[in-house]
C-alpha cells in the first residue's frame, strides 16, 4: 500500500535532512548573531523555504500515517473499506495540515 | 530437548515462555518495537509543541529567539525533543538498513554509521541548548558565561 512507503520515504527524508537542519539551527543560535543570521538568510531564500515546505510536508505526511500504524497496532481498522478510507485520509491530512501551515505563516508575516 | 523440572527449570533460564520471550531473530525485537512507539508517541508531544511555539515567534530575530530557548521552558521540552527523535530515527533507520544491506560488512558499517551520528547528533544538540540556557541565566544574574 502507498501509505506505508511514503511512512518510510517520509520517515526517512525527515530523518536525514530534518535532523541536520535542527542541529544547525540550534547550533547556529548556540554560536551567536552571525552564525545565527547565516542559517536565517539559507532558511529564508528561495531553496530553504523550498526544502522547509517539503520537510513540513514530509512531517505531517509520516505524523498521519505514524498514527494510523498506532491504530493498527491495537487490532483495529483492518477491514478493507475502514483501510483504505484511513490511507486516503491520511494523504488529504498531510496536504491540508500543510497548507495550514504555511497559510497562518504569510498571514503571519504580512 | 531434556525435559526439566522445578529449581531445573529455573536454573536454565525460566519457563518455556519466558526463555522465548523477547527473542526475535535479533534478540531484541519486542523491545524494539515498543521503543519506536514509546518515541513515536514523544515526537508527537513535542514537535507540536516545537511547531506551535515556532510559529508564534520572530525566528529572525536573533536576541528574542536566544531568550526564548535559553528558558527552562523551553530548553527542557527542546532536550526531550532532541533526545526523542534521535533515539527514534536510530531505532528506524536500523529497521531501513536491516531490510535493504544483506551482507554482513556494509550491514554492519551502515548500522555503525547511524548510531555514530544519532549519539553525536543528539550530543550536539544537547551541548547546544545547555550553553544557550546556561549562559542565558549568565545575562541575567550578570556574571560572564
Ligand atoms: C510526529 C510524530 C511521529 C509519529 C507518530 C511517528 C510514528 C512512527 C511509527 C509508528 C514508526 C514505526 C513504523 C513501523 O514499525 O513500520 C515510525 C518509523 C520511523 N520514523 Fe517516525 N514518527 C513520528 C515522527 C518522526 C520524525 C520527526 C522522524 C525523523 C526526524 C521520524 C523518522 C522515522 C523513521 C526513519 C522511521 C523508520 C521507517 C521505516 O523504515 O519503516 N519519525 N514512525
Amino acid at each position: 500500500m502507498a501509505v506505508s512507503i511514503f511512512h518510510r520515504a517520509t520517515g526517512d527524508g525527515l530523518a536525514i535532512v530534518g535532523t541536520l537542519a535542527l542541529l544547525w539551527w540550534l547550533g547556529a543560535m548556540a554560536s551567536g548573531a552571525d552564525a545565527y543570521g547565516a542559517f536565517i538568510a539559507c532558511a529564508g531564500g528561495i531553496v530553504g523555504k523550498v526544502i522547509l515546505v517539503g520537510l513540513s510536508w514530509a512531517f505531517f505526511q509520516h505524523l498521519f500515517s505514524g498514527l494510523r500504524h498506532l491504530v493498527l497496532d491495537t487490532g483495529a481498522g483492518y477491514e478493507l473499506k475502514t483501510n483504505k478510507m484511513f490511507s486516503i485520509l491520511v494523504f488529504v491530512a498531510a496536504i491540508v495540515a500543510t497548507a495550514a501551515l504555511w497559510g497562518f505563516i504569510f498571514m503571519e508575516t504580512i | 530437548m531434556s525435559e526439566r523440572t522445578g529449581i531445573a527449570k529455573v536454573a536454565s533460564g525460566g519457563t518455556e515462555l519466558g526463555r522465548v520471550r523477547g527473542l526475535g531473530s535479533a534478540r531484541e525485537g519486542t523491545g524494539h518495537f515498543i521503543h519506536q512507539r514509546l518515541t513515536a508517541v514523544g515526537n508527537l508531544a513535542l514537535f507540536l509543541w516545537l511547531i506551535v511555539s515556532l510559529v508564534r515567534l520572530p525566528l529572525a530575530d536573533f536576541a528574542t529567539m536566544r531568550e526564548w530557548l535559553g528558558s527552562p521552558l523551553a530548553a527542557v521540552p527542546m532536550i526531550l525533543l532532541i533526545i526523542s527523535v534521535f533515539w527514534h530515527i536510530r531505532l528506524g533507520l536500523q529497521t531501513l538498513i536491516e531490510d535493504y544491506v544483506h551482507s554482513d560488512a556494509p550491514r554492519i558499517l551502515a548500522l555503525v554509521i547511524v548510531n555514530f551520528y544519532c549519539v553525536a547528533g543528539a550530543a550536539f544538540g544537547i551541548f547546544s541548548v545547555a550553553k544557550i540556557a546556561f549562559t542565558a541565566t549568565a545575562a541575567v544574574t550578570g556574571v560572564p558565561a
